[in-house]
């Protein structure tokens, strides 16, 4: 499905005039950007201009000192991750954080944490509930491995295996929340060639079979213009351009501030 | 050759999840379990079942207790003996001050508040980690030994500060025989090891490995970091406080704040570290290790070692030998006898014909 068939609905996730400082250091400057529901929005940059920093204000892993953030209608200035998760937001991390003492199977069935609701007691018994409820969100797990064609190695833990599974992995792990709004922080970075592709097939089949909105952060310049249907660029902390690929592409500002300008 | 899974198909998920999925580990357990509850009882002598079965299957359930909190939770605790002791007191106090209660009720409450006391104690863990998260338990083990020493209540006003246990009646029936405590205590470790794997498989266990494998993703997934740590705190205690209630009362038999001191805690992570830490299997290996090696020792010393040796050179020699075995399975395996148990069992798959 070309990107001009795809159904791009309203805006899902507005972000108005975000400022986060750490002591003396602006991370962001009024930054507002809009997530428009299904689609696949990337915010690209220089090294430092803030793009992780975003990600992290929009899951509530940071707090901005001005701003606020609508998700779903609901406008706050800070939520505690945890309370993000069970909204529907999921997100992967930059340098891979999988629960290295865990299986592949483990860590995806953790992604279901919000999804579970029997309480311990039936968790010490185990059978009845509690096995009912195991083996249906097994079932979603399964598919999702399946999805991922990581069916070989579900019962591996994860230490033991190769960077780019792992980074499969940790999508698998986001993509068992059944989230609506997925952040990915550097799907592909350290990567080949052939795993980025893989990988990029799977973020457009996610958005395409479920639907789920994506917001990415991505250095590979030719991936970015492939698969998004929108980019925003910040430099030092603020965005200065967001459009599509072809604009971003056009704009002097981004052109300025990824080769420098002549003094 | 006997030990291969091969022909055994899984065609569900329910059968996938089993604790054992293999048919030969069934079969073993089974045979493990009749030894314990049948052939022990009938072979072993008092001092066997008093002195050495008793004390090893409730530091087993002790050691169950804190690897959840560090092994699986990955919150390092110095306070086991004072969670210990809480339970312990619990049970003396309700069994004295509500005597209409089960005792098996009073254990399970003793168990309770030592959860209670555990996530009190467990508040700090939000902030602080590692081995500062350590030092806060050890304030905690040294709080408890002092309240249960200096407040008279707890120990009903008792002048010598050491008070027999209370006889123990179950449904009408007085347990008061080295067999029939074993076989209490048997029941109990038994049943509590089962719900502890049980949670490890669930829920609640990943979240607790989530927390400790890596605490920002945890709380992006969705696991509130506190609530989670505050429950491996508290079922941990829970098992702490039962460990703690057993001792007094099916093996030491009296109630006194010195039999839950700092080195019994010691004694319970070394149980752990040297067992498995993140293992059930190895929370009983380890207490097996730490509690039947220096009797073997003192047994081999007095075989061989008799009239050759004096009697505190002799000791010293027992303590010289357990430390450097210690030492050597750390260094042969840092994740404890259970890792090592388990390379044996991929080993056993393909022996006698590795390919």
């Amino acid at each position: 499905m070309s990107v001009s068939e795809k159904q791009i609905g309203d805006v899902i996730l507005r972000c108005d005039n975000i400022s986060l400082s750490f002591g003396g250091v602006r991370a962001l400057t009024n930054i507002s950007i809009d997530v428009r529901e299904h689609e696949i929005l990337a915010i690209i940059g220089p090294n430092g201009a803030g793009k992780s920093s975003m990600l992290n204000v929009i899951n509530g892993v940071y707090h901005p000192q001005e701003g606020s953030v609508t998700y779903q209608g609901q406008t706050r200035r800070a939520m505690k991750p945890h309370e993000t998760a069970r909204h529907g937001i999921a997100r992967t991390f930059q340098n891979i954080a999988l629960f290295k003492g865990m299986s592949v199977l483990d860590n995806i069935m953790t992604g279901r944490y919000t999804k579970m609701k029997r309480n311990f007691l039936w968790q010490a018994l185990y059978v009845g509930p509690n096995l009912k409820e195991e083996i249906e969100h097994r079932e979603v797990c399964e598919r999702v491995i399946d999805f991922l064609q990581i069916e070989n190695i579900r019962k591996t833990p994860v230490g033991r295996l190769p960077y780019g599974l792992q980074k499969r992995v940790e999508l698998g792990r986001a993509l068992a929340a059944e989230p609506q709004l997925l952040l990915l922080d550097e799907p592909m970075a350290g990567m080949n060639v052939e795993e980025k592709e893989d990988m990029c097939r799977f973020i457009l089949d996610v958005n395409d079979e479920f639907g789920t909105t994506i917001v990415l952060i991505e250095h590979d310049m030719g991936v970015v213009m492939d698969i998004s249907d929108r980019v925003a660029v910040l430099d030092y902390g603020k965005k200065i351009a967001d459009g599509s690929p072809a604009e971003v592409r056009a704009n002097q500002d981004v052109i300025d501030a990824y080769l420098g300008v002549a003094h | 050759m006997l030990y291969r899974e091969s022909g055994q198909f899984k065609t569900s998920y329910r059968a996938d999840q089993a604790i054992f999925p293999i048919r030969q580990d069934r079969i073993a357990l089974m045979v493990l379990l009749a030894v314990v509850f049948i052939l022990v009882p009938f072979v072993a002598d008092e001092y066997w079942l008093g002195s050495i079965l008793t004390p090893l299957l409730v530091l087993s359930l002790a050691a169950i207790g804190l690897n959840i909190l560090t092994g699986y939770a990955g919150q390092l605790s110095l306070g086991t003996a004072g969670f210990m002791a809480v339970g312990a007191f619990a049970a003396y106090n309700l069994n004295l001050r509500v005597p209409e209660l089960p005792l098996i009720v009073d254990f399970l409450l003793a168990g309770v508040f030592a959860a209670l006391v555990g996530m009190v104690f467990g508040l700090p863990s939000l902030r602080i980690k590692g081995f500062y998260l350590a030092v806060a338990t050890l304030a905690a083990q040294f709080f408890i030994e002092w309240v249960f020493t200096h407040v008279g209540w707890f120990t009903n006003y008792s002048s010598s500060g050491v008070i027999s246990a209370p006889p123990m009646v179950i449904m009408g029936v007085t347990v008061d025989s080295a067999v029939e405590k074993y076989l209490l205590t048997l029941v109990m470790v038994a049943v509590l090891a089962l719900a502890a794997k049980n949670m490890v498989r669930s829920r609640i266990g990943r979240s607790w490995m989530a927390v400790r494998d890596k605490d920002v993703s945890a709380e992006v997934i969705g696991i509130p970091l506190l609530a989670t740590k505050l429950s491996a705190f508290g079922i941990s205690s829970f098992y702490c406080g039962v460990a703690g209630a057993l001792w007094t009362y099916c093996y030491l038999g009296t109630v006194e704040p010195a039999a839950f001191d700092l080195s019994r805690s010691f004694q319970v992570l070394f149980m752990i570290i040297i067992g498995g830490v993140g293992s059930i299997l190895g929370s009983f290996l380890g207490a097996g290790f730490i509690v039947l090696l220096p009797i073997l020792l003192n047994n081999i010393a007095a075989m061989i070692g008799h009239g050759t040796l004096q009697a505190d050179t002799m000791a010293n020699l027992e303590h010289i030998i357990f430390g450097g075995l210690i030492i050597f399975f750390l260094i042969v395996e840092p994740h404890g006898l259970a890792r090592l148990w388990q390379i044996a069992k991929e080993k056993l798959r393909l022996w006698p014909f590795p390919y």
